[in-house]
């Protein structure tokens, strides 16, 4: 039982990193039905734009403040990446908008591959680590086998993760810039008739997503220290099954599908076994897709017309 | 006040006065193509300020073509739309709606996953949600419907109530231009009236201009001041609504056995 929680924390928190990357999924898909395949990879460069903030706050700096430097660090992150984000749509997805569908989709791989090996050479194809910034953990209970314990770093990734969670369903549901999204998901055309511009709708939309995803990334470098390259792929796919096994375009439906893989991986990886936890992950996704394709929280359409 | 006061009010009043006595929309030798078909020939077509004004004509016609035209889509690739007197050819579509021009579209296009208030409130966004309360008051006054269902999806509403809508929310965003695009398409007859009457009201009480798109050539040409016959992307006759309606060959072509 005391493993099993254990387990259970662990699994809420890899589920918080999750969640918050397939939130830049299901909004991206949501307003223009688009997978933007190289959104991982703008979740793996803000952790490495993280990181060399960590780096210099604390080692030039010598900035010893941990909630002062993890503030800062993250919120460099968020504005930075999210223009990357808006960069990447404007080169790369606007142009081919009204062209053929798969047009934008051939281009987002192209641009994770871009992404990817822009980092490698920049940055190095070895693992770069960060000193741990908070080990302080709090025990929940405690017997003479086992230790049940949620770290600080774990309160915050999960905290973050709902704060976040909450303040975007606001955002989306109860101000007019919400409302213009969801018109321009709707029907952009219609939305334009009504005066938005729908074009700076989707970049908003764009830079919210990569504002999210550098969240995700700043609290990935907290949590597991090290970032490399190539961790946009997995986490990325990852992210992705998350946002449709909780029903693309749902945000809810993002952060409850990420908790639930991450909850699946952990598990298996404790029980059964951790080479097959990325199967179990898979396996779950395809069976959620045969029986209900419009995933947990997804819309059945119904529609008058 | 100062002379250069005067001065400046002088003008303001010389401007507004040419303003009224050019029409309010003015459509003059507009083509427009979709890909290599060209939908709209030529087209002109004046709506001026306080009227009425409808469009008749077939299925493919046209009209709605020319509807989407006038807000940019597909832009006109030749001739030139003004409205109130700036040159609007070449906006691109938010920035025409936000002159205050606004449209109930063929098809109607209400939000189906988004309640009925929130399809007013994005009825009002070019005005920034100013007045609001007083603009959905108004709505629910005019049409009745809308406010027992204030809170429902608008895609859970009949075919009449989503019209209703889209002219409502047209109407939220107090427009100096009112057009409609076929408003009484797949409904009953009895809402058709409703519907076509509050228009007739708002036009006498309000001055509201209003540019009506119908394939019900008999119900259009009975509420509208003037009328414009379309054929295959063309204007082919103009007059009074009255003189359209007792002229043979509208007759002929729309009238016969469709009256009511």
């Amino acid at each position: 039982m005391e493993f099993f929680a254990q387990q259970f924390i662990n699994g809420l928190t890899l589920g918080s990193i999750y969640g918050l990357i397939a939130l830049g999924y299901t909004m991206v898909f949501g307003i223009i039905g688009m997978v933007n395949f190289a959104h991982g990879d703008v979740f793996m460069l803000s952790s490495f734009i993280a990181l060399i903030f960590f780096l210099i706050l604390t080692t030039w700096l010598g900035l010893t403040s941990v909630a002062l430097v993890f503030l800062i660090v993250l919120i460099l992150a968020m504005v930075l990446t999210a223009l990357w984000g808006w960069a990447i749509e404007r080169a790369a997805y606007r142009p081919l908008r009204g062209s053929f569908r798969l047009a934008p989709l051939i281009s987002a791989i192209g641009v994770s591959i871009f992404l990817s090996n822009f980092v490698q050479v920049v940055q190095g194809a070895r693992n770069k680590p960060v000193p741990p910034l908070v080990r302080d953990v709090i025990v929940l209970y405690e017997n003479a086998q086992y230790t049940v314990t949620l770290s600080y770093k774990q309160a915050i990734i999960m905290t973050t993760t709902a704060l976040l969670l909450a303040g975007f369903w606001y955002l989306v549901q109860r101000t007019s810039f919400g409302r213009a999204q969801r018109a321009c998901e709707q029907d952009r055309r219609m939305a334009a008739l009504l005066g938005i511009n729908v074009d700076r709708t989707i970049s908003l939309t764009f830079v919210l997503g990569a504002a999210l995803a550098a969240v995700a990334g700043t609290l990935y470098l907290l949590y597991y220290g090290v970032v490399s390259f190539s961790d946009g792929f997995v986490p990325g796919v990852k992210a992705f099954t998350a946002a449709v096994l909780g029903g693309i375009g749902s945000l809810p439906g993002a952060v409850l599908g990420g908790l639930i893989i991450g909850l699946i991986e952990t598990f298996w990886s404790a029980y059964f076994s951790i080479e097959y936890k990325d199967v179990a992950a898979f396996l779950i996704l395809i069976v959620v897709l045969i029986f209900k394709p419009s995933g947990i929280l997804g819309r059945p359409e119904v529609e008058k017309v | 006040m100062s002379v250069a006061g005067i001065n400046v009010l002088v003008d303001e009043t010389r401007a507004q006065a040419a303003e009224a006595k050019a029409p309010l929309l003015s459509v003059r030798g507009v083509s427009a193509y979709y890909g290599s078909i060209r939908a709209l020939k030529g087209v002109d077509i004046d709506v001026n300020e306080g009227e009425i004004v409808a469009l008749i004509g077939a299925n493919g016609a046209g009209k709605s073509t020319l509807m989407m035209t006038i807000f940019g889509q597909p832009q006109a690739r030749e001739g030139t739309i003004t409205f109130a007197g700036q040159d609007i050819t070449k906006l691109p579509t938010h920035e025409i709606a936000r002159l205050n021009l606004a449209q109930s579209p063929e098809g109607r296009r209400i939000f189906s996953r988004m309640t009925v208030r929130e399809n007013l409130q994005m009825g009002a966004a070019v005005n920034g949600g100013k007045h609001f309360a007083e603009d959905l008051e108004r709505m629910c006054t005019l049409f009745p419907r809308l406010k027992e269902r204030i809170d429902q999806r608008g895609g859970t509403m009949s075919g009449g109530e989503q019209q209703m809508l889209a002219i409502a929310r047209a109407l939220m965003s107090r427009p100096r231009l009112l057009m409609l695009d076929e408003p009484s398409l797949g409904l009953a007859p009895l809402v058709v009236k409703q519907i076509f009457s509050t228009v007739r009201e708002l036009n006498r009480t309000e001055g509201l201009t209003v540019f009506i798109v119908e394939q019900n050539a008999y119900h259009a040409l009975k509420l509208a001041h003037r009328g414009y016959v379309m054929v295959t992307g063309t204007v082919t006759m103009s007059g009074t609504g009255q003189a359209l309606l007792d002229d043979p060959q509208v007759k002929a072509a729309y009238l016969e056995g469709g009256q009511h």
